[in-house]
């Protein structure tokens, strides 16, 4: 390895030495900057190698004072040339603001941003309702292998952990309950807890948020990357709609699934809530179920099954719009897809809430 | 006397029956070629015949199941990271689509990597430094602060280019940088590409399917065919094999039109 880039001034004379490279380079442009007096020669005669930077180097110095360059061969008195042609003033970043503005500035921006995507996504529900009533007056155009694959990626495969989430919260609600009943020697009365709750309210609520975060996050990762690759567009130019072929098959799916996943999930909460009464309160499976029967009214079933298509709208809307709005670059793709899991589990429970209300007010409680 | 910081090995990029294949498909298969110091070599071959694979399996993206793959003398294949590393800083890459980071600026993109290697360094010099390499590279200074998704295509090459010549390389690979240009900025590309390797004293693999660029650059040509490198040589050297492709290639319609134009310009450039 040869010496490191460095040099000596005397008599006006800056004397370069070394490997006047990018790897060997150092501070040497710091020192530089610190030089008091102005050379009037630059001698490049005892340097080894020399690149883009070293030239970058002697061309600074070169340009602020009027100085000659001896000891480079041709070779090197061209490479200098043309960096002398390159040095044009370049912005790195686009401009940033001080940063009292700024915050302010973002702030408005966050405002307004919630504001446009709530329009935005009214909007979109809007498109999607168009697209929907084009698919039935065109029966022909549905397509049955998209909702077929979103079945099994949305339902089928979804099954496992929601159904393993359930029953651990069927077994969390029973011994929650039995614990605080007993207080009043009234823990049979679990059975209503878990009958009821998970049917009228967790079924549903539980596995939204799951499929919010397992689905409704997918879709808008995958939308947003088909758009940044163009691929939505390139499905336009060809005449395929994006709205028949990416959208309505995963909004439909969505929206058929989330009643029979909720479903589910309230079942294996059941279960799992029989199982513990069975061992810890001695309540045989029978009697369990004949309990379950007697308790809880049809109503709660109902509940839950009107709901779960309206979250599933609202999930698969949310996955698909802010998939839809990914623009520019790799990072937009995350900030989409947090953004349609937060809107998504944000907007399910408020509804919730809104869908309680309106039960107990007709009378279902 | 001070001179370029150029390689010193005569034979810069060395490989030896070199096999590749995904499952069933093997696309290299006995593939031989060296690359010697300061040249261009152009590297030609039907859509899908490796060109890519093996410019991947030289720079140690594509582990390849047989063969040997020498870059300035230091075997790659197998190499730890951190090994390969110092081989690494001494060769620049751009790649087919550009692939710049999106969520960086141009010159932000043209520092990456010199902020990676080489951490001591100043920012003002920094800036200095992507200013020039992105001058080089024939971008209008506006450039700069740009976003890769407000760019063209072109630009995005020579953003790209930008961004491979950062570390000051001894080596340089290019797949298919002037695919997708209009042919001025082709040409232009090309003009950038020669006057680099001039004052840079630069080893180019330029993969292409430009004959333009072949006749215009190119100090030698390696053929790839029948997975492996089926000839190596000046333009006039390969006409003279009897391989039909390679007749095909170079005497087709295209391959005419685009001899005569290099011949016009020679002819301009003597003239002068
Ligand atoms: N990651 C991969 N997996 C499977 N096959 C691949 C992969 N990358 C390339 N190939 C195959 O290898 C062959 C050569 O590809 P490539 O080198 O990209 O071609 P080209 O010469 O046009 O650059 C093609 O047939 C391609 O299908
Ligand atoms: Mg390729």
């Amino acid at each position: 390895m040869t010496a490191p880039a460095d040099f000596r001034f005397d008599q006006h004379v800056l004397h370069f030495s070394g490997e006047l490279t990018l790897a060997r380079i150092g501070d040497l442009s710091r020192r530089l900057e610190a030089l008091g007096e102005a050379p009037r020669t630059i001698d490049l005669g005892e340097v080894d190698r020399i690149d883009t930077v070293g030239a970058w180097l002697v061309h600074r110095i070169a340009r602020e004072h009027d100085v000659e360059i001896v000891g480079a061969d041709a070779d090197v008195c061209q490479l200098i040339e043309q960096i002398a042609e390159a040095d044009k003033p370049l912005k790195i970043r686009p401009d940033s603001s001080p940063p009292f503005i700024r915050v302010l500035r973002e702030i408005g921006d966050a405002t307004s941003a919630a504001a446009h995507s709530l329009a935005g996504l009214i909007g979109f529900f809007g498109a999607t309702l168009i697209g929907l009533w084009g698919l039935a007056t065109h029966p022909r155009r549905f397509r049955y292998n998209a909702m077929a694959r979103q079945f099994e990626v949305v339902g089928v495969k979804a099954l496992a952990i929601i159904g393993l989430m359930s029953f651990l919260i069927g077994i969390v609600i029973a011994q929650q309950g039995a614990v605080q009943l007993r207080q009043f020697g009234a823990e049979v009365f679990a059975v209503n807890l878990i009958g009821r709750i998970t049917l009228r309210e967790l079924g549903v609520l539980m596995t939204a948020i799951m499929v919010a975060g397992r689905s409704g996050s997918a879709f808008a990762a995958q939308l947003g990357s088909m758009k940044l690759a163009e691929e939505v567009d390139a499905m336009r130019t060809i005449g395929v709609s994006p709205m028949e072929a990416l959208i309505l098959p995963r909004i439909l799916s969505t929206v058929v699934l989330m009643p029979l996943l909720g479903f589910y999930s309230a079942v294996i909460a059941i279960i799992g809530g029989g199982i513990f009464c069975w061992i810890d309160l001695d309540i045989p499976p029978i009697t369990y179920v004949q309990r379950i029967r007697e308790v809880v009214p049809m109503t709660d079933l109902w509940v839950g099954l009107i709901k779960a298509p309206v979250f599933g709208m609202l999930i698969a809307l949310c996955g698909c719009y802010q998939g839809m709005q990914v623009e520019g670059n790799a990072e937009e793709v995350g900030l989409r897809t947090t953004a349609s899991v937060v809107q998504a589990i944000f907007l399910v429970i408020v509804l919730d809430a809104v869908f309680a209300v309106f039960f107990s007010s007709i009378g279902w409680i | 006397m001070a001179r370029l910081n150029t390689a010193d090995d005569e034979t810069v990029i060395h490989v030896e029956g070199l096999r590749n294949a995904f499952g069933e498909q093997v696309v290299h298969d006995g593939l031989d070629l060296d690359v010697k110091r300061g040249e261009i070599l152009g590297v030609v071959g039907g859509s899908g015949t490796g060109k890519s694979v093996l410019m991947r399996s030289i720079i140690g993206l594509q582990p390849p199941q047989a063969g040997v793959v020498e870059v300035f003398g230091e075997p790659m294949i197998g190499r730890e990271d951190h090994e390969a590393q110092q081989v690494r800083r001494r060769w620049g890459v751009l790649f087919q689509g550009g692939a710049l980071f999106s969520t960086l600026t141009v010159a932000e993109n043209v520092q990456v990597p010199i902020r990676e290697y080489y951490r001591q360094l100043d920012d003002q010099l920094l800036d200095e430094i992507a200013a020039y390499k992105v001058a080089m590279s024939g971008l209008p200074p506006e450039a700069g602060p740009k976003y890769p998704s407000e760019l063209s295509g072109g630009m995005k090459k020579r953003a790209g280019l930008a961004r491979a010549l950062a570390l000051d390389p001894q080596l340089l690979f290019l797949d298919e940088p002037t695919a997708g240009l209009d042919p001025i900025s082709a040409a232009a590309f090309d003009e950038l590409i020669r006057s680099l390797q001039r004052t840079l004293g630069l080893t180019v693999f330029l993969i292409t399917h430009d004959l333009d660029t072949l006749h215009a650059i190119c100090d030698r040509v390696a053929v790839l065919a029948d997975k492996r490198v089926i000839a190596v040589g000046t333009i006039p050297e390969l006409l003279a094999l009897d391989h039909p492709w390679i007749q095909e290639y170079f005497n087709g319609p295209r391959g005419r039109v685009a001899a005569e134009a290099a011949e016009r310009a020679a002819v301009k450039e003597t003239g002068e």
